[in-house]
């Protein structure tokens, strides 16, 4: 696979300029724990941004969004209660719109954790009525306070959160996979860089007589260290190539699967082209790391001869 | 001694070179060697041979002394100004140090590569000299694949493929038949006759006969002596000293 790369990329990058010693490659198993260590970071990353983009979503979502649960194991009471509730919410100034969340929706919503069985009318679990409310600026704990006072008196019963507050739990596991994500992106990070490093050392440690012999027959510091850069550059490259490409394919089909859940929330943490443009950094990054690696390596042999 | 660098290619002055702490291998060596001469270093094995061939072709710097080549003092030139220098010097190591994954081919296109010769013009020289050798088909293999004989002989057409001003030959016969060792230096000889400075060294005493107007330089114990002369007293019969005499 590198040197299928390396031969397209020689061909591009050949500016007349002769090789002197082309077959320096990073030996064996190298490009190939390149690519999966590439692949890795990458996924990683990948989680990482999308778990952001789902909690900013989700965010900008419930950003003004009021819940109004009317707790209320008698379902006429609870009915009759939410109704009220519903009125009175109308008539405060600073609600913008609110709805009465159909059973139905209800239902569908609390499906997933209790089942079908958990829904009916005649459910043995009772099942709060719910109003969606969307109020004018920030949703402070002095506007759900405000709220709560005014629906006090016509649903009792009534229960009133801000729906980040309600979806806190969720933010939190969120954040915390979020860390999670990050932390493994720093440490792939180290092990991809401790990969990358010991691939260009060990490729320079082969070929330390080669780089000797080309320093005797008047090769300059210069010379030396281009051509190696350039080989391990490539071969970096190929199996950067191919470990972003692993990593793309993952990306999509978890994607595609995410999406195919149909939960609103996860729509959100699809990537964007500046996260997809981050991603493509980490290839980019570490052939120049194993290019720069080289580089100094390499002088650093030349500087101990003469 | 001799402060002018005219009609010198190379000056040594009371050089001495130890490893390490070691005692010292080579003790003061003063001479020079004139431009278009031919040279055989003889000296039993660990005379110090290879380590005097190694300040000539810039792999070492001495312990004590001045080395004047090419009209620069070798010693306080910078580094960025050797590789320039190694150039206009041909070097057949004793261990050959063949690139072991280059082809023949790519090892005798070597100097010329690193010299910047296009690979248009390089084609032709290098299969032209690598026919001479006798090496036309195998061109293509890997050191590894070769004998001791066709490696050495590699070894020697990527030293004066590129038509050093010197050429320098660490027991470049060492492993070849007596035929092809003659052979050989008549490849030396046809060099030295373009006006290359020819410095071989060898223990084999058969062979300094086989190049009637060579000068000999004998290493014992690390120390010079100078059995013709020659080192002390210019010879006269370079054409380049005499043009340059003139
Ligand atoms: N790199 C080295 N480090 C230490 N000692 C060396 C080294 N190279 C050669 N010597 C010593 O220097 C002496 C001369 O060696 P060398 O120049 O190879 O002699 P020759 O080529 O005449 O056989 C020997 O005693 C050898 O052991
Ligand atoms: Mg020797």
């Amino acid at each position: 696979m590198p040197s299928l790369v390396a031969r397209s990329w020689r061909s591009l990058s050949a500016t007349g300029e002769t090789e002197i010693v082309p077959q320096a490659r990073l030996s064996g198993p190298m490009p190939w724990v390149i690519a999966i260590m590439v692949a890795m970071t990458v996924i990683a990353l990948a989680a990482g941004l999308a778990l952001r983009n789902t909690a900013q979503a989700a965010a900008a979502e419930l950003e003004g969004g009021v819940t109004v649960q009317v707790m209320e194991a008698d379902p006429d009471a609870r009915n009759a209660q939410a109704q009220n509730a519903l009125t009175v919410l109308r008539e405060l100034p600073q609600v913008a719109s609110v709805r009465l969340v159909p059973r139905e929706e209800v239902d569908q919503l609390i499906e997933p954790w209790l089942g079908e069985a958990g829904g009916g009318e005649s459910a043995s679990i009772p099942v709060p009525a719910l109003l969606d409310a969307r109020i004018d600026g920030k949703v402070t704990a002095d506007a759900i306070e405000g709220i709560r006072a005014a629906v006090a008196e016509a649903a009792p019963a009534a229960r009133v959160d801000a729906q980040s507050s309600w979806l806190k739990p969720v933010f939190d596991a969120i954040v915390s996979l979020q860390w999670l994500a990050a932390a493994l992106v720093v440490l792939l990070s180290v092990a991809l860089t401790a990969a990358v490093l010991l691939a260009a050392r060990s490729a320079l440690g082969t070929n330390r007589d080669t780089i000797e012999i080309v320093h005797l027959l008047g090769g300059t510091d210069a010379q030396i260290a281009r051509v190696f850069q350039r080989s391990i550059g490539v071969d970096a490259a190929g199996g950067g190539l191919v470990g972003f490409a692993l990593a793309a394919v993952v990306i999509l089909f978890l994607g595609r699967r995410f999406a195919g859940l149909g939960a609103g929330m996860v729509d959100g943490g699809a990537l964007g082209v500046t996260d997809w443009l981050l991603l493509a950094l980490v290839p980019i990054v570490s052939v120049l790391l194993a290019m720069a690696t080289a580089r100094v390596t390499v002088l650093h042999a030349l500087r101990k001869m003469l | 001694m001799s402060q002018n660098s005219d009609g010198e290619i190379v000056h040594f002055d009371n050089v001495g070179l130890r490893y390490g702490t070691d005692r010292e291998v080579l003790s003061d060596l003063s001479f020079t060697l004139y431009p278009g001469s031919f040279y055989f270093l003889t000296g039993a094995s660990g005379a110090g041979k290879t380590s005097l061939l190694k300040l000539l072709y810039l792999a070492q710097r001495p312990s004590r002394g001045m080395i004047r080549m090419f009209g620069s003092d070798a010693i306080t030139l910078s580094r960025e100004r050797l590789p320039a220098l190694r150039r206009r010097i041909g070097v057949v190591f004793q261990d050959f140090r063949l690139v072991p994954h280059l082809s023949a081919f790519d090892n005798v296109a070597l100097p010329l590569r690193v010299a910047g010769v296009t690979e248009r013009e390089l084609e032709k020289p290098v299969r032209d000299m690598l026919d001479w050798v006798g090496l036309a088909d195998r061109m293509q293999a890997r050191p590894a694949t070769l004998s001791g004989g066709e490696q050495q002989r590699v070894a020697i057409a990527r030293a004066v493929i590129g038509r050093p001003e010197m050429l320098v030959a660490d027991e470049p016969t060492g492993n070849v038949d007596p035929d092809m060792a003659v052979k050989l230096l008549r490849l030396f000889e046809a060099l030295n006759g373009l006006g290359t400075t020819v410095v071989v060294a060898t223990h084999d005493v058969h062979l300094l006969k086989k190049v009637p107007d060579s000068l000999i330089m004998r290493l014992d114990k690390g120390r010079l002596s100078d059995p013709t002369g020659a080192l002390r007293y210019p010879p006269r019969r370079m054409p380049a000293m005499a043009g340059q005499r003139a």
